[in-house]
């Protein structure tokens, strides 16, 4: 069964809330309005790959967690 | 409906009006019943996290506010078809198809380009005799330039498309007809374009949007137009009017200018400051609850329509210290000019890249840059949606 982990770089997240605003429960913002993975691997959901390919500052990483390889963002 | 006050009748500020008048419009009451000058009533909302919420919480959706019936005129007409007027998962799907051309990596690698750009037109103003209008000469150019050329849309045809921008993003003065009759001529020459680069295609956007289209069928023919027209329109007169407002709160603030010629490392703070504390635009989009939403201390019934007011959240006391002073070396990104929620302007990286090559040319090459007229003589267009300045009259070198 594939899963994926997800990370968000926090240097690049500019708190745009576009994550949160897409996949709601899925990421959350801290105090400083950057953004983390309310869980860091999930099964695939295709709210949070859509979530990776609309962040403006491309600060969320989508990789298959038995390859490592990254996850297609369909765009 | 809400029991007690009756509403507030509320008229947009226009850019020079103080914002502490807007800050207490409501009395003490952050989120409160207004009449808005186009009879509708609406809520409006103040403060930072309030405002926040409202653009962030998808129980506030951008599509009913624009549904027929509820759509006001003005650029909300526009708004109707285009991704400004969509919620997911419809928004979603087309935001996705044009996301990655303006991440801040594309916007980074356009940076010289911009630069190039930038050089170019004060390079023609500096060879003109003073004053110069700086909106044709430099504000409007440089904006339209950088899109047309990610679009592949031929420069020729700008002063075409200013007219109908000008119309489209009109606001509830403007005659529905006089929008509907320019957002058809609009669509007719996207079409047209469209017709052109699909025999032809060429490594732009639009080409880009095309093949989404024809080989994957991810957006209809409607939606590819609307999304070129929406790239277009959201590229331009806001870039534009950002960098004339910004040289007026400049000129009002030598010191600050004094500061960004000495050392320009601090340019890009300066520009974040200059979204924060100028105001570009009037009356924000509305919104309209999906269900009973608490907020601000009120509850806000199903179906009512809500419009944060930016201005109250960008000077807001509790999270921007001293909020009414331009300071350009104030350390603080987190100002909502661009939205936040899946609406955070998709120009944004793109927009600050062109700011700072603006501010960084017109700062270094034109010293001593100042109006040519008093300030109480310039006018901004009628019925925008947006402060639009209609000319920028400078002077440059030794006074």
């Amino acid at each position: 069964m594939t899963r994926w982990k997800i990370s968000v770089d926090k240097n690049v997240c500019i708190g745009s809330a576009m994550c949160v605003a897409i996949a709601p429960g899925r990421f959350v913002l801290d105090e400083r309005e950057r953004s983390s993975p309310v869980e860091a691997e999930i099964g695939p959901d295709e709210v949070v790959r859509d979530a990776a390919a609309s962040c403006p500052t491309e600060a969320i990483s989508l990789v298959d967690a038995d390859t490592g390889q990254p996850v297609d963002l369909g765009q | 409906m809400t029991i007690g006050s009756s509403p507030v009748k509320f008229t947009p500020a226009l850019p020079g009006e103080p914002v502490r008048e807007i800050r207490t419009i409501g009395g003490d009451r952050p989120v409160f019943r207004a009449e808005l000058p186009d009879g509708r009533i609406v809520w409006l909302v103040s403060g930072y996290e309030n405002v926040r919420q409202v653009i962030i919480d998808q129980r506030f959706s951008r599509a009913m506010a624009v549904a027929p019936g509820q759509a006001q005129p003005g650029f909300e007409m526009f708004a109707a078809g285009s991704i400004n007027g969509m919620d997911p998962p419809e928004h979603t799907r087309l935001r996705k198809l044009v996301a990655s051309a303006f991440t801040a990596r594309r916007a980074e690698a356009l940076r010289p380009r911009v630069a190039s750009i930038v050089n170019g037109l004060i390079d023609a103003v500096l060879d003109r005799p003073q004053p110069v209008d700086l909106v044709a000469g430099f504000s409007l150019p440089l904006p339209a330039q950088v899109i047309c050329e990610m679009l592949g849309v031929p420069a020729a045809d700008t002063g075409q498309f200013h007219a109908w921008s000008d119309i489209v993003i009109g606001d509830w003065q403007r005659d529905s007809d006089e929008i509907m009759t320019a957002l058809a001529e609009l669509y007719g020459y996207f079409g047209r374009l469209i017709e052109v680069k699909r025999a032809q295609p060429a490594d732009d956007l639009i080409s880009a949007l095309i093949a989404a289209r024809d080989d994957t069928d991810r957006l209809s023919e409607q939606e590819l137009t609307v999304m070129s027209c929406t790239l277009l329109i959201g590229g331009h007169e806001t870039t534009a009017n950002q960098i004339n407002l910004s040289l007026l709160l400049l000129f009002d603030h030598p010191g600050q200018v004094a500061k960004l010629r000495t050392d320009p490392g601090l340019i890009p703070g300066a520009v974040e400051e200059m979204l924060r504390y100028g105001r570009l635009g009037g009356l924000a989009p509305a919104r309209v609850a999906t269900e009973d939403v608490a907020l601000g201390g009120v509850t806000i019934p199903a179906g009512e329509q809500v419009i944060p007011l930016f201005a109250t959240a960008n000077r807001d006391p509790s999270v921007f210290a001293d909020p009414d002073r331009f300071d350009v070396t104030r350390a603080a990104a987190s100002h909502l000019s661009f939205g936040a929620g899946v609406h955070h302007c998709l120009g944004a990286q793109l927009a600050r890249v062109e700011l700072q090559e603006a501010f960084r040319g017109l700062i270094g090459r034109l010293p001593g840059l100042r109006l040519a007229v008093p300030a109480s003589e310039l006018e901004f267009k009628p019925g925008m949606a947006i402060h639009s300045l209609r000319e920028l009259p400078v002077l440059w070198g030794e006074p």
